[in-house]
Order: C-alpha cells, then sequence, then structure tokens
C-alpha cells in the first residue's frame, strides 16, 4: 500500500509547569533526547527512532495539557489539499511561518469540534536515529530509561464528538479502525492514518480540548515491565498496568509526567489495512474492552484528565 | 516530622509526613476520602480547602487553581506538604467521562 496524505502524528506540544522536572521525565527516565531550545524557552525532545528533529515539544506554563498535536503530511501539495478540506468543512485555517518551530517548515493551524488545535506541516529538519543508513545497527548505545522508540499517538477527551469523528475522516481522511458504542452511541474512536491501530482516538466527552494520554511505543512486553520498574524506581505517580487493553490488543502502562499529563508506554497492539473491517466494543463490556485482564474500570484513567 | 490530617467530610484522619504530599500520605495508609488523579498539579480532582494548619505548596495548574483560589488557601492535596497538623475539606471530584 502506498502511502499518502497524512503519513503519522509528528508531534505534539506540551504545557509543563517546571521545565527542569519535565526534562528529567522525558529524557533520564523516558529516554527521549533533547534537540534544540528556544527564546520562548520551549525544548524539543525526539525518540531515539526518529528522523525528524523533534516529536514532542515542552513548553514552560502555569498550566498543564495539550498545547497542539501536529501531522505530518507527505508533500507541500498535500499540505495545501488538507487546508482546503478543512476551510471546505467550514473550519478556519491559520498559516504559521516556517521556523515558528525550529526546523519545522510552515504550518496549518486549526481547531477541531472537539476543541483540540491541530496542526499539519510538510517539511521537517531530519537528524537521524543516530543509526548509519548504510548497514546499520538494531539500536543505538547510551539511550536512557525506558528507551521509548517513537511518539504513537494521543487520546483526548472532547465534544462535538460525532461532528469532530465526521470531520477528521471527511476533511482529513483518516479511517476508523476501532469502536466504542452504547447503542446508537459512539462513545469512543480509534482513527488511523497509516497501518497503526490508532494514530488518534476520541473519547465523548463534555469537556473541550481536553488530553487524556501522550503515548511513546515500546518493542516488546517485557520493555512494559521494564518501564514499570523504573516507573517505581523514580517515583512517578502510576496510573494503571501494566496490563493488556482489549481495544488495539496493546500491552500498556500508564503514569503522569511531573505537570500531571499522562503518558503511556505500549507494546505490540494490532495493526489495519483500509480493507480491515471495523472493530467494535460494547459498553456493557466495558471492562474487559479497556483492561482485558482486570476487566474492572479505573476512576482516576477514566475521569483525570489536563 | 509527622502531622496529623483530618478530613472533616468524611472524619477520617491519617498521619502525614512533612516530606510527603497529602496523597500520598493517605495513599501510602490505605486511607480514602480525597480524590486520587496525576499527582502532579496537573488535573485538578484532589482539590481540597485548608481549615486549620500550616503547610508549603508546590506550583499548581492555574487551569484549576486561580490566584484568589490558593490566597484563601484552596490548594491541590498533591502539592501540599504539612508544616503542622491539618484539617480539610474536599472540593474536587472525578468526572465521569464515559455514561453507559
Amino acid at each position: 500500500m502506498a502511502m499518502t496524505g497524512i503519513l503519522r502524528p509528528g508531534h505534539v506540544q506540551l504545557r509543563v509547569m517546571d521545565i527542569d522536572e519535565a526534562l528529567t521525565h522525558y529524557c533520564d527516565n523516558m529516554g527521549l533526547i533533547e534537540t534544540d531550545r528556544d527564546d520562548q524557552g520551549r525544548v524539543y525532545l525526539k525518540c531515539w527512532d526518529e528522523h525528524d528533529k523533534f516529536s514532542v515539544v515542552l513548553e514552560p506554563s502555569d498550566r498543564a495539557g495539550m498545547d497542539h498535536m501536529a501531522f505530518k503530511v507527505k508533500s507541500e501539495q498535500d499540505l495545501w489539499h488538507f487546508e482546503s478540506n478543512v476551510k471546505n468543512f467550514g473550519i478556519e485555517t491559520k498559516r504559521i511561518e516556517a521556523g515558528d518551530l525550529k526546523g519545522c517548515g510552515e504550518r496549518v493551524r486549526f481547531v477541531s469540534p472537539s476543541g483540540h488545535t491541530f496542526e499539519l506541516f510538510a517539511e521537517k529538519e531530519q537528524v537521524g536515529n543516530g543509526l548509519p543508513t548504510t548497514n546499520p545497527a538494531p539500536w543505538p548505545e547510551d539511550i536512557k530509561g525506558m528507551k521509548a522508540i517513537r511518539f504513537d499517538h494521543c487520546l483526548l477527551y472532547g465534544n462535538d464528538h460525532d461532528e469532530n469523528i465526521r470531520f477528521f475522516t471527511e476533511a482529513l481522511e483518516f479511517e476508523l479502525a476501532e469502536q466504542v458504542v452504547d447503542g446508537d452511541v459512539q462513545v469512543a474512536a480509534f482513527l488511523t492514518c497509516s497501518t497503526k491501530a490508532h494514530d488518534i482516538a476520541f473519547i465523548r466527552s463534555e469537556e473541550a480540548g481536553k488530553l487524556h494520554h501522550a503515548s511513546f511505543l515500546l518493542g516488546s512486553w517485557e520493555q512494559v515491565l521494564h518501564a514499570a520498574d523504573i516507573i517505581s524506581m523514580k517515583d512517578i505517580p502510576l496510573d494503571v498496568g501494566p496490563t493488556r487493553h482489549g481495544l488495539t490488543r496493546g500491552m500498556t502502562i500508564y503514569y503522569f509526567d511531573p505537570s500531571g499529563n499522562r503518558n503511556e508506554v505500549f507494546a505490540e497492539d494490532s495493526y489495519r489495512y483500509p480493507d480491515s473491517p471495523v472493530l467494535t466494543w460494547t459498553t456493557d463490556n466495558l471492562g474487559q474492552a479497556i483492561f482485558y485482564h482486570s476487566r474492572t474500570l479505573v476512576d482516576s484513567f477514566m475521569g483525570v484528565t489536563s | 516530622m509527622t502531622f496529623t490530617v483530618t478530613i472533616i467530610n468524611t472524619g477520617e484522619t491519617y498521619i502525614c509526613r512533612e516530606t510527603q504530599h497529602l496523597l500520598a500520605g493517605m495513599v501510602q495508609l490505605g486511607k480514602k476520602g480525597i480524590p486520587v488523579g496525576c499527582r502532579s498539579g496537573g488535573c485538578g480532582v484532589c482539590k481540597v480547602k485548608i481549615i486549620f494548619g500550616d503547610y508549603k505548596a508546590k506550583k499548581m495548574s492555574r487551569d484549576h487553581v486561580t490566584e484568589q483560589e490558593e490566597s484563601d488557601d484552596i490548594v491541590l492535596a498533591c502539592r501540599v506538604f504539612p508544616q503542622s497538623d491539618l484539617t480539610l475539606e474536599v472540593i474536587g471530584k472525578l468526572n465521569k467521562a464515559v455514561n453507559s
């Protein structure tokens, strides 16, 4: 399958209340690598197996949460195409000049019906993954902590859910991979722009614009357990796990950064092709859909966002 | 130093060290009463009003605690370290995001 249009989540900009504590968390404990800083105090990070200059931007703030999430598109032509789609859907867009985020090309910004700010961009400086492109080793040495491989997806809580999913599938050309329904009402949608089980997910909520978690890929269940050890060793507030999700099949653990933004690290989830059927879970089985082993909902996991 | 924390909503009391935030002290002893969320000052579910007692507080998200509230001793329990015995009232609650 040729991958076109929107390629992947390019980066997430997270608000943090103490930049030094945040750097200890994301770099020393999770294994991200600092690649740059700017005069607004923002710090740019990447996971080891990403070639682009950054996938996480930490923004000093007096509150927690997600400033925006950005997707990378394949070409400038795609940028024009999706900008036009968003406008035709009736949503305003704004161009942000190249270099506003260091090393990133021009960005198209808009607010989704769920109340989140999203951006699209076509160009980002590539700095490599620490390995040669000829005869590469399987992994670089000296990666710290959990050794997160890549920024993978976000799960967001937003309102105007049905319109938001219509926006993502019609204007941004995502596909529905998996969902949770309560009768005729969709309460959760896992959307993909690739062959991943999800590139973004939304939960129907009364509150607009909230972050449930920003998620990072690990290589195996054993690495999820290794992450769990680090969470206890480093006194990181644990939310849930290690366990397996019914939804997406991923093996997972959830915890919070020092500003209260929830993170996930996970491994070995499912995949999807354009001809795959949509997978559906029902709310009368919600416990098993979310936590496959305990089959019990956890209040903090369901109710806490930033 | 250890101090006694009293939750007036439930009458629950527990011991908390001055080096522990109020939620850590509560959870470690298996006590309940204050909702537990991110434990990092970001989500706001553990919002309490300190009725009596002295404390030190770390930075809390302005989405959940305004400057006025902070000066009125309305704080997030996960950012508060006791400096004396404390009495508090629980204000925060967990949202039920998915109703089924």
